[in-house]
């Protein structure tokens, strides 16, 4: 689904990614963790080409990514959920579920709406499809964010820090609705603190520092034995 | 004595003629510009830079001088006294409206754009259906501003015998030496325009900082 081949990210002097390789499967759950200012933001940003990268190719589907058709990549295969959730304020829940299918996939307003309602219910708030984002909490917010990035039916969703932004008492909701998005063949990359979810639904578990891949591994292997000092040690900061 | 002169009513008509040709001119400017200098591409916030430059830092009376006297040299021909206005008044406003327009895009979080081309919009759509709208509800009362500043400065004409209002009041004024009653009623016709879009601007801004109500969705939930 993804490859990413010597992919290196600069901002001026700044090295944030180094040389990183990786393939994503399709269907697969990939967890990136890591320390802040490892570089894993800008690596899940570098997938959709939010972030064009300084050196190497990203391919989705074995389609080379460019800044030329990276819009076109985007309305194909993925969708983004961010930690500033990052709704239309100016539209309500369900025209920012159907703007991109009616203005982009040409979906018919009816059948759009319909779709949003089926994902509304789904994240647990169809009675808020009227709701400006300024009138729901943050919880609400990332599950009206998650349906948005269902309703356009990618294969790959990737998820920014998804609960980072969230009071603790809501992180449980968003959890909630990816867990049950993990038992389906979506491509889920999810770069996320959140341990507990990392175990539960991961595949495979990535640590990155310093703009490195550290270590890579099943949730099993990483949670009972890293072998890498560093991940050891972050690990035994937030593991309790 | 008659309390409006009849020479107020052409007068009037040509200022309000300019003004809304001027804004129209001015909006379209500045959205334009307003948009070029906030891309990614330096010539292009160059261009825009120069043009708000320009014509914020020069007189306007110089600008509408230059256009009567130097462009019938520069076009080989003469120009109405209305396109003068439209295009003095307009050029000059578009510069500030570029302006508002661009904290207006600035303003909107880097957030919305990730989010609109994480979902596959191009750049204009993007502008078109996510930034543009936000942006247009923050801008609404300085817009409303230079909306009413416009009004006012179309009596530059007067200068270049424009026809429009401030000219007639001048003209008849200085015909008769009644000074006062030349210029007190030429004045309340010029607060009849701005005044209520100056109420309009208050009210836009009391309505762009409210949190808005939750739509009655029929038929859906």
């Amino acid at each position: 689904m993804i490859k990413v081949e010597n992919l290196k990210k600069n901002y001026g002097s700044l090295e944030v990614l180094k040389n990183i390789n990786l393939t994503v499967e399709e269907g697969e759950k990939l967890v990136i963790i890591g320390p802040s200012g490892s570089g894993k933001s800008t690596l899940i940003r570098c997938m959709n080409y939010l972030e064009e990268p300084t050196a190497g190719e990203v391919y989705i589907n074995d389609q080379l990514m460019t800044k030329k058709n990276r819009g076109e990549m985007a309305r194909k295969y993925s969708s983004m959920v961010f930690q500033q959730f990052n709704l239309y304020p100016h539209m309500t829940v369900l025209q920012n579920l159907t703007l991109a299918p009616i203005k982009l996939q040409k979906v018919p307003k009816k059948e759009a709406e319909a779709t949003a309602m089926k994902y509304l219910e789904r994240v647990g708030l169809a009675d808020k499809a009227g709701a400006y984002p300024q009138n729901l909490s943050g919880g609400q917010q990332q599950r009206v964010a998650i349906a948005r990035a269902l309703c356009t039916k990618q294969k790959l969703i990737l998820f920014d820090e998804p609960t980072s932004a969230l009071d603790p008492e809501m992180v449980q909701e968003v959890l909630d609705v990816m867990v049950g998005l993990s038992k389906e063949n979506i491509t889920m990359v999810c770069v996320t603190h959140e341990m507990g979810f990392a175990r539960q639904v991961a595949d495979r578990v990535i640590f990155m520092d310093g703009g490195y891949i550290v270590e890579e591994g099943t949730p099993e292997h990483f949670f009972t034995n890293p072998e890498n000092e560093r991940t050891k040690a972050f690990l035994s900061k937030i593991l309790h | 004595m008659e309390v409006l002169p009849e020479e107020y009513i052409p007068g009037f008509i040509m200022t309000l003629k300019v003004a809304l040709a001027g804004l129209l001119l001015a909006l379209a400017l500045g959205v334009i510009f307003g948009m070029l200098s906030t891309v990614k591409v330096k010539v292009l916030n160059v261009i825009a830079r120069i043009y708000v430059e320009f014509f914020q830092n020069t007189p306007l009376v110089v600008q509408v001088f230059f256009y009567y006297n130097c462009l019938p040299f520069v076009i080989g021909g003469r120009v109405p006294k209305f396109i003068i206005g439209v295009i003095g008044v307009g050029i000059y406003h578009g510069a500030y409206i570029s302006e508002v327009i661009r904290t207006g895009i600035e303003a909107v979080p880097r957030g919305q754009f990730d989010a609109a081309y994480s979902q596959g919009f191009t750049y204009i759509q993007t502008m078109r259906y996510i930034i543009l709208p936000q942006t247009l509800k923050m801008i609404m009362p300085p817009l409303a501003n230079q909306a009413l500043n416009l009004v006012k400065n179309t009596s530059v004409l007067a200068m270049i015998a424009g026809m429009d209002l401030m000219y007639h009041a001048d003209s008849w004024g200085s015909d008769l030496g009644y000074f006062v009653q030349a210029y007190l009623p030429c004045a309340l016709l010029y607060f009849v325009i701005c005044f209520p879009i100056a109420k309009l601007s208050r009210y836009l801004e009391i309505r762009a900082k409210r949190t808005p109500v939750p739509k009655k969705m029929k038929g859906v939930a």
